[in-house]
């Protein structure tokens, strides 16, 4: 049997995983980066609109910093986040993007003078100054109160994965691509690496590590229509639930409200923050009808909600695929779409024959919200360690440290990735230098052979169940019953189908019986793994009876910070259950920086308050007064202390300072 | 939308364009429901009883249906032990490279109803080590072409990042943004002759990358430095100007120019 030892273990090669080999790299570590893709293939390359960053040069982006975006990142969250967490971020990203920008990304830069642009559907003229000229440029973007989302066109995850990816080449992180980790090794508690299964030739190897990393992103493909890549499955979620982790708002999944009809393609929220309009079958313009303030530009959860409230109202445009609406961003003109949204070009041109450039509604685009992101992730504290499995740590979408809450903001999601690798990649390699482990081969000797023989089994197995059916009919059962408005008795269908499922997932057939490159045997040990994810989706979403973000309850329509205000944690805990058991996590209102208001945008008037609210606030009032003259740092620090890395804690320079 | 008389979907869909309800029609991709057959090369290099064979698979198209779709439903249905690599199936990853009727494309971006035919043949990306069937290993020939060429910035100064970021003219930018578009698909290394000769050609795709850093402002590297990394007949004196590669580029990129470019600037070390 094949055993590997190194200092860190990273298990997954977009951005988070990346960025943090080279923290664990930098720190003289050996790691192991292991993906089951080519890296620079991982699903961080779709991204496509931005990355938010508060470095406030643009002309829209002036008077912008930390305290705007951390705002916007709670609000965005329905005060779900952690605010610790969101602090650490925002003070992090304009270091990222900086430390980006020196690895080769071409951001888009600003050109002094004046250029036309499209804001709530009207030509406007912005002037962009002097000193600003080749600074990084930002557009606009959803739920957010300045124009921050810095981009490099529509491919903007690209170019930073390819940044990242040859930077760790640089410095010479070792990646093993066409991994995948099957099951982590456990000693005592402690989490000791991850048996993985070699994907050129189906052969099992144990890798033994001193701290093992989850970076694995979301699990958007438990659901029927996501814009998921095909491999964002969960799997890292399920081998770390098999190790008895806990997860974090596994419920919390975000439907973005434009992908295209019907391949679930992503069309960016640029195209909305560009000034593209949303339009009904009537061509009508609906959303400031719904949000007069925000517009297009509302949350994703609130813009989504309400593109279905309006299709319900019969104002659908119907298809072979069902009802849609139109994306128009023909109103930008040919030469902004070709530049700044050209993949979005590309795509509905390739997909849909539709070029969006062609003016008036021949350019529309057919879209329908459908699943994005995954808020929930492995439940892990702000410096990225597991809260019950020591030497387990996880970071970028993968992870619940917790930055999103109950709905992410469009452009903190490559940032996340990026700056949770910087900090969390720091505190793990930390981490694997201080620690030293004692691990009996036999303990790694009989992972192995539990692995080995689970695969064994799975293929003497002679059920009459078919794998794929049984993946198809939990994708629907997601899709229908767990979407974006759920209900007790849906929710409560989904929990016991999803159950039965994965009882008759042990009542299969694989056809070859072979251990090789086996593509029906993958789908055997996956679609298990894939139906414990949805189980916790499903279930956590059953017992949460209010609306909060993006878990929306027709039978619970108000936010309720009187009983709600908590985190979801749910865990396998026992390897016999078919299903998880769930806890709760308690907020501290008297100890964030904002306590739970409203949002400013969504239905008004839906929340059940908590009395420490007001209690909160009134505090926090008198810690203002009281620091009246202080600089704008102090205050943050009287009013909620948080812990960072001090290189990532500096002052972030901008162009106002340096006058 | 209207129906053709089976039931199965027409090829115009209609929609209501404004509210005086003036109508318009608009073409969608969308096929006639008809039988396809694809074909695909079987093998499995690490199983010794694996013989190289091909094998025919009928399905019925539906509306939109790409090869991502198609494959993914034989996978399912007709035959579980099919290998193929798809990752982001939007165009973007690169991963889905195969020879579709003799031509090396992106299949997540080919539509089975571009084939009046109805008939698809499949093979895997030459020049790339087969892993199975369809799926071969382009990670491994990336990752020694980049390091080949060493694919990264090199600065010569340190960057401070609470600092205030380089000043780029946003032109130059745009121009390096225009080379980074490459997606490592191998679309341009499958189509190259030169590949096929010289087992260590590092391909359009790393003569663009060259000249991709070659512009960059952030790095610090002279012509000579890049003439020491691409040379040489494994570097831009290899290419003949075939330009195979600029056809099959799925992101368009100007590479004839690039390496003309590239060229024009070692010839001149």
């Amino acid at each position: 049997m094949k055993i590997i030892y190194t200092d860190a273990l990273i298990i997954g090669g977009g951005l988070a995983g990346l960025r943090s080999a080279i923290a664990t790299t930098d720190k003289g570590l050996d790691t192991i980066v292991l993906s089951l893709v080519p890296v620079k293939r991982s699903h961080s390359a779709a991204a496509q609109g931005g990355m938010q960053s508060s470095l406030g040069n643009s002309v829209m982006g002036e008077g912008d910093n930390e305290d705007i975006h951390f705002s916007d990142t709670v609000k965005g969250s329905d005060w779900g986040c952690d605010q610790e967490v969101a602090r650490m971020f925002v003070n992090t990203a304009p270091k990222a993007i900086r430390e980006l920008a020196s690895w080769g990304v071409p951001w888009s830069r600003i050109k002094m003078g004046s250029r036309e642009v499209v804001i709530n559907a009207q030509k406007t003229t912005i002037t962009e100054k002097e000193e600003a000229h080749g600074l990084i440029n930002a557009r606009d973007f959803g739920g957010t109160k300045k124009w921050r989302t810095c981009y490099t066109a529509d491919a903007t995850g690209h170019t930073m994965l390819y940044a990242v990816a040859n930077e760790a080449m640089r410095r010479g992180v070792v990646v093993e691509d066409k991994k995948e980790a099957i099951s982590l090794i456990v000693d005592d508690d402690k989490c000791c690496g991850a048996i993985v299964r070699d994907l050129k030739n189906g052969g099992l190897i144990a890798y033994v590590a001193k701290g093992t990393m989850i970076a694995t992103g979301g699990y958007g493909r438990i659901y029927k229509q996501s814009t998921n890549a095909t491999i964002c499955k969960g799997t890292g979620h399920a081998i770390a639930l098999d190790a008895g982790a806990y997860m974090g708002n596994m419920e919390a999944i975000q439907f973005h409200p434009t992908p295209i009809v019907p391949s679930g393609i992503l069309l960016t929220e640029g195209c909305r923050g560009d000034g593209g309009i949303l339009r009904d079958k009537d061509g009508y313009r609906f959303m400031p009808d719904y949000e007069p303030e925000k517009k297009e530009l509302a949350s994703r959860d609130v813009v989504s909600r309400r593109m279905l409230e309006h299709i319900k109202k019969g104002k659908g445009v119907p298809s072979p695929y069902g009802d849609h609406l139109w994306l128009d961003i023909s109103i930008l003109g040919r030469e902004h779409v070709e530049k700044n949204l050209r993949d979005v070009q590309d795509i509905s041109k390739t997909f849909n024959g539709i070029d969006p450039a062609d003016e008036g509604e021949k350019g529309w685009m057919p879209v329908l919200p459908m699943q994005h992101y995954s808020m929930g992730g492995i439940r892990v504290t702000p410096n990225g360690e597991s809260i019950n499995i020591k030497g387990l740590f996880s970071c970028g979408e993968a992870a619940c440290w917790d930055l999103h809450g109950f709905n992410r903001l469009g452009g903190n999601s490559v940032s996340e990735a990026v700056v949770s690798g910087m900090i969390v990649g720091n505190y793990f390699a930390d981490f694997c230098r201080d620690t030293d482990i004692q691990i009996d081969t036999k303990v790694i000797h009989s992972a192995l052979k539990k692995q080995d023989d689970y695969l064994d089994n799975l293929l003497e197995l002679d059920g009459d169940e078919n794998i794929y059916d049984i993946k198809d009919e939990m994708r629907n059962i997601m899709q229908e019953k767990v979407g974006i408005f759920r209900n007790g008795k849906d929710l409560e269908y989904a929990v016991k189908r999803l159950k039965e499922l994965l009882v008759k997932s042990k009542n299969i057939k694989v056809d070859n019986k072979h251990r090789l490159l086996n593509p029906q045997l993958e789908e055997a040990y996956k679609v298990p793994m894939m139906l414990k994810v949805a189980l916790c989706v499903a279930k956590g979403a059953r017992d949460r009876t209010e609306s909060r973000g993006a878990h929306y309850r027709e039978d619970y329509l108000k936010r309720d910070d009187a009983n709600w205000l908590n985190r979801t944690i749910s865990y396998w805990a026992d390897e016999s259950d078919i299903e998880p058991t769930i806890h709760y996590e308690e907020f501290d209102i008297m100890k964030m920086e904002m306590p739970p208001a409203f949002r400013g945008y969504g239905a008004k008037g839906n929340i059940i308050e908590n009395p420490l609210s007001a209690k909160r606030q009134e505090e926090i009032d008198n810690i203002t007064e009281a620091n009246s003259d202080a600089d704008r740092y102090t205050l943050q620090d009287a009013i909620m202390p948080y812990t960072l890395q001090p290189e990532y804690k500096r002052v972030n320079e901008r162009l106002g300072d340096a006058k | 939308m209207s129906k053709t008389e089976d039931g199965s979907l027409g090829q115009q869909q209609e929609k209501i364009v404004d509210s005086q309800a003036k109508s318009v029609e608009k073409k969608e991709s969308i096929g006639e429901g008809r039988e396809i057959t694809i074909t695909s090369l079987k093998y499995n290099p690490s199983n010794p009883d694996s013989k190289p064979e091909f094998v025919d698979y009928q399905l019925r198209e539906t509306p939109g249906m790409t090869l991502y779709i198609a494959l993914t439903k034989i996978k399912a249905t007709i035959d579980h032990d099919l290998s193929s690599d798809f990752v982001c199936r939007a165009g973007i990853c690169g991963a889905c490279g195969m020879l579709v009727n003799g031509k090396p494309q992106l299949a997540c971006k080919t539509l089975t109803s571009d084939f009046e035919s109805g008939k698809i043949d499949l093979l895997p990306l030459p020049t790339f080590k087969l892993i199975k069937d369809l799926s071969v290993d382009t990670g491994t020939w990336m990752k020694d072409m980049s390091i080949r060429v060493n694919s990264w910035i090199v600065a010569n100064e340190e960057t401070d990042i609470s600092k205030m970021e380089k000043k780029i003219e946003p032109k130059v930018s745009e121009e390096v943004f225009e080379l980074d578009r490459c997606i490592e698909c191998g679309l341009c290394v499958a189509s190259c002759s030169t590949a096929i000769m010289r087992e260590d050609f590092v391909g359009a795709v790393g003569l663009n990358r060259v000249a991709r850093f070659q512009i960059d402002p952030h790095d610090s590297r002279s012509d000579e430095d890049f003439y020491e990394l691409i040379g040489d007949d494994d570097g831009i004196f290899g290419c003949m100007s075939l330009l195979a590669c600029e056809d099959h580029c799925p992101k368009n990129l100007p590479l004839q120019s690039k390496i003309a470019y590239m060229r024009r600037k070692m010839v001149a070390v």
